[in-house]
């Protein structure tokens, strides 16, 4: 690039001028919009929050995820089963009274007894329900061929639905509500005058949207580490090899969803001039990343739901990815949502990038988005 | 030189703008002046393509403005702002570059400025923590450190203290002096006075009066007169067809009415005694802005 002589400015030297591309003066924006974020305490501590949240979900996924635990029994009698089974404590008692007695104090999970008149020999005795893990340990197990992939424990079903929704709900409302923040800024300080005296709004626009969800997707990418570090740590490599892909396709989503989101919050910020009023304009658009949250939160159980789920664009980084890892979906579903969500996320920014470009001079009152899309200029 | 002409410009059906045309020439600085609403910032802001006009041109040295000539402008909006939280040195670096500068000569700039404007000890200071006449001199440093090929300054010395006046002043006129043209909006009219080789006047939307200073206090003179003659002019209140506006001993201003009626009086002088001055007064700033906007 071309040194300026630093002083004295001149008129006949034009050669001195260089120029700024699109792409440099965005990439100006970006860095500016990262650095600053870097340095605040909001953004430091919202990273450990974050960290700590997938390391509590992989703990989480560990236990509910039908680790078995140690099941305690008290076993009358020679009986073999209970010698090869795994995951039994076993306590040797002299007779069915006895054993019955230990059940009823809560002693012991299970008793059990040679049973002759039982086709398996044995008979199993529980205080309040059928201890299935046990049933299941002693039984002989046919082999087993599935037509239908794993399925998965309802646990780690929950963990990684809710899992996949805070991370999303999260990244979205925090760093959604941090570019808000940001273009009000520029406005109520009037900045923005002299930002767009140099750059259009639209450099501005591309600029800050893409230096947020650089950083929000880093945040997501080393979230995700985090998670998978700690599974295979734990020695939940089942686990891991089931979420793999989800967690990928998440990825692949979030980017596309966070921009479209993010770009929606820009322009909701545009309409207002001074940081009180960014709460009343930013509503709408938190609560379309609060309502995949609680419907995953409710429905993860129900198909339908995460199919709907799926194909919106709001929704699909959340909904998709969970259907993936329940293996509902087809393998041309992530796509044609992708396509869809792809479609979505460049009409929004067409027309956020109007309002935003529309809005950013106008100070004052709130200014409603019919009318930022129709006119511009100041008043 | 920068050329506007004939701009027009409405928001809705409120006609802000009639046929705005005036020069700004290199070198020399043009003081804009007109009351709040005349449409001063709008025309700024058409100028600098924050804001498009509904018709009218705007050119610099012939050639129509394009995106990358305004980048090379020096903008001062008249609501000031710079990022509250970020550190004042980086942020002039910040803008400098987005005004298209290397990050060198982003550097040596910003130091070079701070350096003129006293500022160099603030530089790595948030500018949120500076008084607010150094944050008037830090909206200054914004507006040159990418060294512009045009000021355009909206209310540069509102808010200023006498001493920063001086200080921003002598650094505005180093640049006209390099040749770059240097428009700048107030409403005091004595600072404008004082500073500007040339001056717009706009009142409603259209341009009332323009053109270089001292040429306009003449055509605006009328058929007043001041005089110091070596004796009492006190004769001159019996004079007909004379009215006296001020007078105090030797020292007189008077209407004449006419050019003619102005050299009789001269003639009468002459014949009573010695005349030591004798001229047209020309009007302050104020009283042309008074005659020029009804």
């Amino acid at each position: 690039m071309t040194t300026t002589p630093a002083t004295t400015p001149s008129l006949t030297a034009p050669a001195a001028t260089p120029g700024l591309s699109f792409g440099q003066a965005v990439r100006l924006i970006a860095e500016r919009e990262i650095l600053t974020r870097l340095r605040s305490r909001a953004f430091q501590v919202s990273t450990g929050i974050m960290l700590l949240a997938a390391l509590a979900g992989v703990i989480a996924a560990g236990t509910l995820g039908g680790r078995t635990s140690t099941t305690s029994v008290a076993v009358v009698g020679d009986v073999a089963a209970v010698q090869q089974a795994s995951g039994l404590a076993v306590r040797h008692v002299g007779s069915v009274a006895e054993a019955t007695a230990l059940v009823r104090a809560g002693t012991v999970d299970a008793a059990v007894v040679a049973d002759r008149s039982s086709p398996a020999g044995i008979r199993i005795i529980a205080d309040e329900s059928s201890p299935d893990a046990l049933v299941a340990a002693l039984s002989v197990k046919p082999q087993v061929t599935l037509l239908d992939p794993p399925t998965i424990p309802p646990g780690l079903r929950y963990a990684a639905a809710f899992g996949f929704a805070l991370i999303f709900l999260m990244s979205s409302a925090t760093f959604g509500g941090t570019i808000a923040q940001s273009v009000v800024e520029e406005k109520q300080t009037r900045i923005v005058e002299i930002l767009i005296s140099a750059i259009s709004t639209r450099t501005l626009l591309t600029g800050k949207i893409l230096g947020n969800s650089l950083l929000a997707f880093a945040q997501v990418v080393v979230t995700g580490a985090f998670a998978v570090i700690g599974l295979s740590v734990t020695g939940e490599s089942a686990t891991l090899s089931l979420l793999g892909a989800p967690i990928a396709w998440f990825v692949i989503f979030f980017v596309i969803g966070f921009v479209l989101l993010a770009s929606m919050f820009a322009a909701a910020a545009s309409l207002v001039s001074r940081q009180e009023d960014i709460q009343a304009t930013v509503t709408p658009v938190t609560m379309l990343v609060m309502i995949p949250y609680f419907l995953v939160i409710f429905f993860h159980d129900n198909s339908l739901v995460l199919t709907i789920m799926s194909y919106v664009p709001f929704s699909a980084a959340v909904g998709m990815p969970l259907r993936i890892f329940l293996s509902e979906a087809a393998w041309w579903e992530p796509l044609l949502s992708l396509l869809i969500l792809l479609a979505g996320t460049v009409g929004v920014i067409v027309a956020a990038a109007k309002i935003y470009g529309n809005a950013l001079l106008r100070t004052g009152a709130k200014i409603s988005v019919r009318e930022a899309l129709r006119s511009s200029g100041v008043d | 030189m920068l050329e506007i002409t004939k701009i027009n410009r409405s928001f809705g059906a409120r006609q802000v703008l009639t046929d705005v045309s005036f020069d700004v020439p290199g070198g020399r600085i043009t003081g804009f002046v007109g009351r709040n609403g005349a449409g001063k910032t709008t025309t700024m802001r058409i100028v600098l393509g924050v804001l498009t006009a509904d018709s009218g041109e705007v050119r610099l040295d012939g050639a129509l403005l394009t995106p990358a000539d305004r980048r090379r402008f020096g903008y001062m909006p008249e609501e000031r702002g710079l990022y509250p939280k970020m550190p004042v040195a980086e942020q002039l670096v910040y803008l400098a570059r987005l005004h298209g500068l290397s990050q060198r000569a982003a550097r040596h700039n910003t130091s070079d400025l701070l350096a003129k404007l006293e500022l160099s000890d603030r530089a790595g200071d948030k500018v949120e923590t500076l008084s607010l006449g150094n944050q008037q001199r830090a909206q200054i440093a914004a507006a040159l450190v990418h060294d512009p090929q045009a000021l355009i300054l909206d209310e540069p010395f509102s808010g200023l203290d006498p001493l920063a006046v001086d200080v921003v002043l002598a650094v505005l006129r180093e640049r006209a002096a390099a040749g770059v043209p240097v428009l700048f909006s107030s409403h005091q009219l004595d600072i404008v006075e004082q500073l500007c080789d040339d001056l717009v006047i706009i009142a409603g939307g259209t341009i009332r009066a323009a053109g270089p200073r001292d040429e306009l206090r003449d055509r605006y003179a009328g058929t007043t007169y001041q005089a110091t003659f070596g004796t009492d002019a006190g004769w001159l209140r019996d004079q007909p067809g004379i009215t006296v506006r001020d007078f105090d001993g030797p020292n007189v201003i008077f209407d004449a009415g006419s050019p003619e009626a102005a050299q009789s009086v001269l003639a009468a002088a002459v014949a009573r005694g010695p005349v030591l001055s004798f001229s047209p007064r020309r009007p302050r700033l104020a009283e042309i802005f008074k005659e020029v906007i009804q």
